[in-house]
Order: C-alpha cells, then sequence, then structure tokens
C-alpha cells in the first residue's frame, strides 16, 4: 500500500437474479497500484462487479475491502472512488471545467485551488485551453478525456472504468490504450478496468481477470492468459485461434487418428481440444522433426494488410475442420503464397501444441 | 471570350427532381395550411377588426379605453392570472414529484402510472369537472363522510369558490404539466447520477445539482403549457367558481351572450391573445421551442 492507491480485496461476492447468478462466488485480490482488467462476453458479470466495486449493486452476501476497510454497506458517495462511465455520463448543462471542477467542489476545495488542480487535470488528459467548451461542443474522444479528467481531478486511490473506449472509433480507440496505460502508469492508482475486447486487455493489464456466467475462469498476466489458456471458452475468448478435437488414450495424443506430439505430456486420458493460434501455424513445404503437421485444402486467402489470413479445410477430418494460418506480409511470401483450391501442408511446433479441455 | 457552360451529366434530371421533392413537401402542408388560415388567421383577424370598432360601427379605441378604465375588466384580469398562476404552481408542486418517481420506475410500471394519469386526461372535461361539483358541493360526498366521521360539525364551503375553482383546474391542467416534464425526465441518462454520486455528492445534493438543471426545460414546458391553457380556461371555472370566481374566458361569453357587444368581447379576446403571445415569446428565449412538445 502507498499514497496513491490502494489494494481491493474481494471475498464470496454473489448476487442472483431469480434463477441466474450473476456473480458467484468471487474472490479476487487486486494489488495497490495494478492495472486490472476484468474481461468477458457481454452478460458475463463483469460489469455488476465493477458496480459492487461502486457501491451501486449490492450483493446478496460477500465482502469489499479498499485497503483494511470493509466499503460494502458503504454507500458510493463515500468511497473516494474515480470512475468513468461507458458514454462518459458527463453534465450535459456544465462546462467542461464545472464537470472536472465538481467533485472538487462538493469536497470544500477553495475556488482557487480547484481552478489549479482542474487546469492539472485537463493538462494529463491533453484538453488544456478547453475549459470553456460546453460538452454538446466536444467530440467523442474529447468527451472521453474530460469524464477521465473528472474522475482522477480529486485523486482517487482506485479508478473504476466501465468500457471507457467502446463508443470511439478504432485508431482513437487504439490511441487512448496507450495512452490510458501511460495515465495509469503516471498516476499510479489502482485501476479497475471492464472490457469485452479481448485485445484492449491484453494491451493495457498488469493482470486479467476472464470472467464467465458469473464465475472466474482464470487470473493471470495478458502473456499467462494468451499463452496457457485454462480451458477452451479462454482459448476461444482470447485471440483468434482453431480448435482442433484431440483424443489422448494411454497419455498418446491423436488427430483424427494421426498421431501428433504435444509439448506436454497431459494428466488424463479423454477428448481434448487442439488450439492452433493463426500466427503460430506454418506454410510447411518439407517436414522436419519437432513440428506436428496437417494437410488439408486451402478453401480461402484473404489479404488483411499486414498480413495473409489462409483457411484451410483439414483432408483427415470428417467434419471439415477448418484451420485458420496468418502469413505475415513480407515480399518473399506473399509471392510464394499457395492458390485456393491447392492441397497445403500446415506445421504447428511442439512446443506450440497444447490442449484444453 | 465566354465560356459556354456545357450542361453537366444529368444536371437538369436531378434539378427537376429536387423541385419535384419541394412540390410534394409543400403539398403534404396545404391541407394544414388551408385549415389554419381558414380556421386561425382570418377569424382572428376579423376579431382584431371588431375590436377597434365602436357601439356606433366607426373606428375607435372605446373598447380598449372601457377595459382600462373599467374596476370590473381589471379585476377579472387580475383573477384570470391569480387562478392561472396558483393552478401552475400547485400542479407544479404535485406534478414534479411524480414525474420524478414515474421517471425513476422501470419502463412497464411507469406506463401504467402513466394510464393512471392520462385516463382523466381522455375523460370529458364537462364529465370531470361535475364529479368535482358532486363531490365537493356542501350535501357533496366529501363534506357528508367528513361530518359522519365526526371531523366538523357545519359542512365547509369549498366548491362556488376559488378554492373549488383551484381543484377542478389543477385536475384538469396535472397532465399537460406531467406529460412534457415526464418526457424530458426520461431522457436524462441515469448514469450522470450515478457519476456525481462516485464523485462525491450525496443523492440529495446529486439531485439538486444535476437532476433538477437537466429536468428544467421539461419543467417549464410544462409550467408554460398549463400556464397558458388556464389563462383562456372556461368550463371549469365557471361551473366549479359559481359565478364568483370570474375568469377573462367567461367575461368574453357574458358580453356576446348577454349585451352582444362583440367590439368588446374582440377587445379582450385580443388582450388574452397578445399577453399569452408575450409570455411565450419570453418562454421560447428561455427553453428552446421544441421541448414544448413530448420529445
Amino acid at each position: 500500500m502507498n499514497e496513491t492507491s490502494l489494494n481491493i480485496s474481494i471475498r464470496e461476492v454473489t448476487k442472483k437474479y431469480d434463477q441466474f447468478y450473476a456473480l458467484k462466488d468471487v474472490s479476487l485480490e487486486i494489488k495497490s497500484g495494478e492495472f486490472m482488467t476484468l474481461l468477458g462476453p457481454s452478460g458475463s458479470g463483469k460489469t455488476t462487479l465493477l458496480m459492487v466495486l461502486a457501491g451501486f449493486t449490492n450483493p446478496d452476501y460477500g465482502s469489499v475491502k479498499f485497503g483494511d476497510e470493509e466499503v460494502i454497506l458503504k454507500p458510493p458517495h463515500l468511497r473516494g472512488i474515480g470512475m468513468v462511465f461507458q458514454n462518459y455520463a458527463l453534465f450535459p448543462h456544465m462546462t467542461v471545467e464545472q464537470n472536472v471542477g465538481y467533485p472538487q467542489k462538493l469536497r470544500g476545495v477553495s475556488a482557487a485551488e480547484t481552478k489549479r488542480s482542474v487546469e492539472e487535470a485537463l493538462n494529463t488528459v491533453k484538453l488544456e485551453g478547453l475549459g470553456h467548451r460546453g460538452i454538446n461542443e466536444l467530440s467523442g474522444g474529447q468527451r472521453q478525456r474530460v469524464a477521465l479528467a473528472r474522475a482522477i481531478v480529486f485523486k482517487p486511490k482506485i479508478l473504476l472504468m466501465d468500457e471507457p473506449l467502446s463508443a470511439l472509433d478504432k485508431k482513437l480507440r487504439e490511441e487512448m490504450q496507450i495512452e490510458l496505460r501511460q495515465l495509469h502508469d503516471t498516476l499510479n492508482m489502482t485501476t479497475v478496468y471492464v472490457t469485452h475486447d479481448q485485445k484492449e486487455a491484453l494491451t493495457m493489464s498488469d493482470r486479467i481477470t476472464v470472467i464467465n456466467h458469473g464465475e472466474l475462469m482464470q487470473l493471470g498476466t495478458p502473456n499467462e492468459i494468451y499463452e496457457h489458456p485454462n480451458n477452451h471458452f479462454i482459448a476461444d475468448f482470447i485471440g483468434e485461434s482453431s480448435l482442433l478435437p484431440v483424443a489422448i488414450r494411454d497419455g498418446k495424443a491423436s488427430l483424427n487418428g494421426e498421431k501428433i506430439v504435444m509439448a506436454e505430456k497431459a494428466e488424463k486420458d479423454g477428448d481434448y481440444l487442439l488450439v492452433v493460434r493463426p500466427e503460430k501455424a506454418f506454410l510447411a513445404d518439407k517436414k522436419v522433426k519437432g513440428s506436428n503437421y496437417f494437410s488439408g485444402k486451402l478453401i480461402d486467402s484473404i489479404f488483411q494488410g499486414e498480413s495473409q489470413l489462409l483457411v484451410v479445410k483439414l483432408n483427415s477430418n470428417d467434419d471439415g475442420q477448418e484451420v485458420r494460418v496468418r502469413v505475415p506480409n513480407e515480399s518473399v511470401t506473399q509471392k510464394a503464397l499457395p492458390e485456393v483450391g491447392q492441397t497445403v501442408s500446415i506445421g504447428l511446433k511442439v512446443a506450440d501444441s497444447y490442449v484444453v479441455s | 471570350m465566354t465560356i459556354v457552360e456545357a450542361e453537366k451529366l444529368n444536371q437538369k434530371g436531378l434539378q427537376k427532381v429536387a423541385a419535384n421533392e419541394r412540390f410534394t413537401f409543400f403539398g403534404l402542408t396545404l391541407p394544414y395550411l388551408i385549415m389554419v388560415t381558414a380556421l386561425i388567421v382570418i377569424p382572428v383577424g376579423w376579431l382584431f377588426y371588431l375590436s377597434f370598432i365602436g357601439r356606433d360601427g366607426s373606428f375607435s379605441f372605446e373598447n380598449y379605453e372601457r377595459m382600462m378604465k373599467s374596476k370590473a375588466y381589471i379585476r377579472i384580469f387580475i383573477t384570470t392570472f391569480k387562478i392561472s398562476i396558483l393552478t401552475t404552481i400547485i400542479c407544479a408542486a404535485i406534478g414534479y414529484p411524480l414525474a420524478y418517481f414515474m421517471s425513476q420506475l422501470s419502463r412497464k410500471w411507469a406506463n401504467i402510472c402513466m394510464i393512471g394519469v392520462l385516463i382523466p386526461f381522455w375523460t370529458s372535461l364537462l364529465v370531470r369537472t361535475y364529479a368535482w361539483l358532486v363531490l365537493l358541493q356542501k350535501k357533496g360526498l366529501l363534506n357528508n363522510m367528513a361530518i359522519e366521521m365526526g371531523l366538523i360539525t357545519e359542512p365547509i364551503k369549498i366548491v362556488h369558490n376559488t378554492t373549488g375553482t383551484l381543484i377542478g383546474m389543477v385536475h384538469i391542467m396535472l397532465p399537460f404539466l406531467i406529460l412534457p416534464l415526464y418526457a424530458n425526465m426520461r431522457s436524462i441518462d441515469k448514469d450522470t447520477l450515478k457519476a456525481a454520486s462516485s464523485l462525491g455528492a450525496t443523492p440529495t445534493r446529486a439531485f439538486w445539482t444535476v437532476f433538477f438543471p437537466l429536468s428544467l426545460p421539461g419543467l417549464l414546458a410544462g409550467l408554460l403549457i398549463v400556464f397558458v391553457l388556464c389563462l383562456g380556461f372556461y368550463v371549469t371555472p365557471a361551473i366549479l367558481g359559481g359565478g364568483r370566481v370570474i375568469m377573462a374566458a367567461m367575461k368574453i361569453s357574458s358580453n356576446i351572450e348577454l349585451y352582444f357587444s362583440w367590439g368588446a368581447a374582440s377587445a379582450l379576446g385580443v388582450v388574452l391573445l397578445v399577453v399569452t403571445g408575450i409570455i411565450l415569446f419570453i418562454a421560447s428565449k428561455l427553453v428552446s421551442m421544441d421541448q414544448l412538445g413530448n420529445r
């Protein structure tokens, strides 16, 4: 714990609506100063968890501690958190300055100090000089920044963000992801960020919590989550992947009868799914040791700028399982690309071959 | 050397399409334009003309002069404004909390409440006014009940006076306040209140600094509609006022029906129209006109 941030300790938080659990026994430790992303599809409970932290949703039971202090019974206005909403929730009847100064006014901060802190916050989000503008005169990106300035002006120790970038166009969103991350590193407050965009989560977070059906599925660094997904839901949700059915009998793995070599031995026999990331699969001219190979017919070849996406239908597979292969756009590889309809051989290094249940 | 502009690709044809579109739009507004001209512009013009015709049939200001001098007329104007202002204030005091409550409900329950607001709104004005008479009169339901319960010994006079008029008018005007106000409150982003609260505002503080200012356009629109409708109200004050509450519209009617004085009636109508116009003008400076309708 330090002066600018607080750790958050969530224990057994449960919220049930009729027959369905929005949150089911969720326990999570968020470190002080950490950028934690709650990632999940819509309806997974990630926003509900954020609302529990903010105090807008009361769980059926469970505990939420900021530092050593239990806050679950505290109303939102006493929790001292900064929050950025999905649609910004700016006050349309106030100017930029008044919006950002609002929390300071509530705290009885002097006019001079408010002015100084508002200017500082606006500088931080690169909106200097726009203080007198009305909210309706701002672009989406600028509104986003005002919402951010308003949430950090009183230097909260915890910052909550609910899909703050979802309304922005792709390019601006990607810029803001990096800016938000830099801002977090400068201000060093504990940040809890909700998103359904896995790429955003990978880009920004110290750690990611994947949530589905109100339950925690996996907690880890972006690298751990991407490279070692716990189950097929995460393997499918994070990044692009093709999941191929693999049977493991007597510790030996096979894909539709053909033997494949895994990076790690499976603990138990059973049916698993092989995770093939498009960027890890490659086109193979000749077979060398240390890789698994699958042959199939190229059914689609899509130019995507920085890479070419190849869709291959496996020969050995009865239900026509498709594998995607991403070939980086280098002048040499582009020329050598196979034609649609050709039979191709796809390689996957043993080190990259792992299964999920 | 002059350059002759050659016709660009399809230029003439596209111009014709644009002209056709304009013509269609004009055509669609035509029935309404005719109606407004026939039923409003011409009669109002005629009204203006009549108000400047004296008893001897020549042009004069006598109708207006009489209005300025006569104590009776001044009293009528005072009554009209007093009743209108009081009705508007009471409507706001009752309607604002109700509209707020409805705006916080789920759509389903809000619609059920809305039916409660609209059913009286759809019932005939006359029926509702007489119903109030039945309820409020000396041997009416309310007095009888109060006497039987021992709350009072003598019936109280709550109708055929200002009180009765106000009760009836508030009841009739309330939906006109609630409808625009509710529409406005619904459009307020609930997250702004959450934001205020996360930033440290108590619920009361959040209401007064965020919700109330954002509901002002709807409130002003509602107040304005109620006030303007009250100024020209006739039926309810005539029945529930029992002849003791005389508003401008009633005087217009009696001028025509009793005294056949079209000039005096017209002058009164013109004054009412001008006052209403001025109020609308001032209000339009405060709220943009498109907020007067339900958005």
